[in-house]
């Protein structure tokens, strides 16, 4: 079994069956049309004025199957961690909507929203910024038990000790301190804790980056199996193009606020539509002397423009090496160009 | 053999603290030939930036301390100079390219200031000839109308361009030997693909050597001719590039490489993690280090360390610090492609391991859960 040969990605093992979940489909846990979350800029000392606009993430649509996982990927910059958020109402989206099972969450009110995260929850990219130091591991998992009036008194501690236990902990770990675990020790507590309420949705906001390479599979494959057994759905955002291939169902490429393309697992890393996507792939390494002196990358030049004033027409305009005059003049619709393969460019495909 | 350009032997960098005696870097030898790039691998804590530090002495002392060994750059010992000598030696002779370009550059200096300033002062130049030097430097990596952006500040600097000036930096003085810690780590893969597309080419117009530490495999795979893999401040496997791909040994080597999903290879339904942590290099365990994470593991392993031996049956320059892949020993023979995202094979070799007599567990970290 020659593994490691540089043979074309056939993806056997993908047996499941493609579903027919578009937008608006019924089927969805997640449906986000036309999302923008603009963060205003201002000048001025008593009065302020705004004199424009961060775009962190400007008009897009996408939706979410239950139990399946959508990778985010893009370059740092691009709103992908800002998508996140303001899905979970963390900001206040600008505009656009986004429905949760089929509840239109930018209308709710405080109360009710607040019962809305019961069902979904965030697990953030940095295990040594996201748990409160001075609080025991037990007090950190118990707080959204009680918060949410799940659990209380000796109920509480049992559950916290399942779920250590769940995450792979040793539950008797509940009065030690964040301090004393390690990294990938710390990003189980928080997965613990996102656990705790038992959502049906979770957002992963880049979980394993902040990890060390032989830590990262521990976690990846914890996902995977707290997935299965407890039926999450997740959104999860990250850099890594190998990884996001390996967790994702679906995956949606982003750049400068806007989804470029959207499509299977294997028909985006197999058929990428969108010149960014293309790039995007070419440019990850992989550990293979013989086909990194083979390989052809698409270098792109230049760096990703300001979200403050982006670029006219489409965004990727300026980087891209397929670019007309149409480019620069009119943003690309985001249209389905094949079944299920959206992409959001005047020249798709090779 | 070949005139090496630097010799490192035995080199023993510890950290005294509170705690005790950190041993980051535990009797590390290695040599780099002129205009060669070696690649050093590992995780965070394995020693790999403690090494690149040690061999520009720029161990913060204290708490740290190069406790013995030698280092010979171009014939003469680098431990042995003053600090004058050595001042002379960085950034003239070895220059450094940091992990992180925002953090590195002086904020409240110009462009030109912090690259001119090694141009005065080792190469001598005056004024003019040195901003004229600067601004063929910013040409020469690619910075897009260098003359008018000598004179900016680093923060009017996007990510990707500050590290071509760290870059810039670094080639000033012509030096002999670059280090490069981590260079791309904090950029993004569009921007890392130009950075190491830049590196590649200045190393061989300029044939300067280098050595790249990164945690990435696929950063070195396209960079270096030969790969050092570090764990536990030491080096576990050292052979060519080629050679270490296609026949790694050390079962370190191949945890890493089995446990990062890879975009050429079909998807696997599980990955296969180093279970554990890496370990404590205040008490590091007495045999081999990676003996508590290794599924290969046998007694010998717990009670003695293993040197760095050649292996039975491969190239000549390919060494590896395992009792297995020694003379005789129980991996000599094994093909690690067998056994890449098998699971199949790792439950063998799982079920082997559990006949074997049973072993007190270190740490209080039980197993993860079985599905249930």
């Amino acid at each position: 079994m020659a593994v490691n040969t540089p043979t074309k990605p056939a993806d056997p093992d993908f047996v499941r069956i493609r579903s027919t979940a578009t937008f608006d489909s019924g089927k969805n846990l997640l449906d986000v049309k036309a999302l923008k979350m603009h963060f205003p800029l201002t000048q001025g000392i008593i009065f302020q004025r705004q004199v424009g606009a961060v775009r962190a993430v400007d008009g897009i649509d996408f939706f979410v199957e239950k139990s399946e996982t959508l990778g985010l990927v893009g370059e740092s910059g691009c709103g992908k961690s800002t998508t996140g958020r303001a899905i979970l109402q963390l900001y206040k989206p600008t505009a656009g909507e986004v429905k949760f099972d089929g509840v239109e969450l930018t209308k709710l009110g405080g109360e009710q929203m607040r019962k809305m995260r019961r069902r979904m929850q965030m697990i953030f990219q940095d295990p040594y910024a996201s748990l409160n130091p001075r609080m025991t591991v037990g007090n950190i998992i118990g707080e959204p038990l009680e918060v949410h009036n799940l659990a209380s008194g000796k109920e509480k501690t049992e559950r916290v000790q399942e779920l250590l236990r769940v995450v792979g902990l040793n539950p008797y770990f509940t009065n030690r301190y964040p301090h004393e675990f390690s990294g990938g020790q710390r990003q189980r507590i928080g997965i613990a804790r996102a656990l705790a309420v038992e959502p049906e949705f979770i957002v992963c906001d880049e979980p394993i980056s902040a990890l060390d390479v032989s830590i990262q599979a521990q976690v990846i494959n914890l996902l995977e199996e707290l997935q299965d057994r407890f039926k999450l759905t997740y959104l999860f955002i990250a850099h890594d193009l190998s990884v996001v291939r390996h967790i994702s169902d679906r995956v949606a490429v982003m750049y400068l606020g806007k989804i470029v393309e959207l499509a299977d697992r294997v028909d985006l890393y197999e058929r990428p539509l969108h010149p960014y996507s293309q790039a995007l792939l070419s440019a990850v390494p992989i550990p293979d002397p013989a086909i990194e002196s083979k390989r052809k990358r698409i270098i792109l030049t230049g760096d990703v423009p300001s979200p403050v004033n982006p670029p006219s027409g489409c965004r990727f305009h300026t980087r891209c090496w397929k670019a007309q005059q149409i480019c620069s003049e009119v943003d690309p619709e985001f249209i389905e160009h094949e079944t299920r393969h959206w992409a959001a460019c005047h020249f798709p495909g090779a | 053999m070949a005139q090496q350009l630097l010799e490192v032997t035995n080199l023993y960098t510890q950290f005294f603290t509170r705690d005790g005696v950190v041993r980051a870097v535990d009797g590390v030898t290695f040599e780099v030939a002129a205009g060669e790039t070696l690649g050093i691998v590992g995780e965070s804590g394995c020693g790999k930036s403690v090494t690149a530090l040690s061999l520009m002495r720029l161990i913060p002392q204290p708490p740290g301390k190069i406790v013995k060994g030698s280092i010979m750059f171009d014939g003469a010992d680098v431990l042995k100079m003053d600090d004058d000598e050595v001042r002379s030696i960085r950034g003239n002779n070895i220059a450094m390219i940091f992990q992180d370009p925002m953090t590195s550059l002086n904020p409240v200096l110009t462009i030109s200031r912090q690259i001119s300033e090694a141009l005065e002062l080792h190469l001598k130049m005056d004024k003019s000839e040195a901003r004229k030097r600067t601004i063929e430097l910013l040409d020469l990596v690619n910075i897009p109308s260098a003359k008018k952006r000598v004179d900016d500040y680093p923060h009017q600097f996007s990510g990707g361009m500050r590290q071509r000036v760290m870059i810039a930096m670094a080639l000033s003085c012509n030096p002999k030997l670059i280090l490069a810690d981590e260079p791309t780590t904090a950029l993004d893969v569009t921007i890392q693909a130009q950075i190491l597309d830049l590196l590649k080419n200045l190393a061989r117009e300029f044939r300067t050597a280098f050595i790249l530490i990164t945690h990435d495999l696929g950063v070195v795979a396209g960079m270096t001719q030969r790969i050092h893999v570090m764990y536990g401040g030491k080096i576990v496997e050292k052979a060519d590039t080629a050679e270490l791909f296609a026949n790694p040994k050390m079962p370190y080597t191949w945890g890493l490489l089995r446990s990062i999903p890879r975009l050429d290879e079909r998807r696997k339904a599980k990955l296969v993690p180093i279970e554990g942590l890496p370990p404590d290099l205040i008490a590091p365990p007495p045999g081999c280090r990676f003996e508590p994470r290794c599924q290969y593991r046998r007694d010998i392993c717990k009670e003695k360390e293993p040197e760095l031996e050649h292996i039975p049956n491969s190239k000549p320059d390919h060494e590896a610090r395992c009792w297995g892949t020694q003379q005789g020993g129980w991996l000599v023979d094994t093909d690690w492609h067998k056994e890449v995202g098998d699971t199949r094979v790792i439950e063998e070799i799982k079920q082997e391991i559990a006949q074997l007599p049973p072993e007190p567990k270190p740490g209080d970290i039980p197993p993860p859960p079985v599905a249930m």
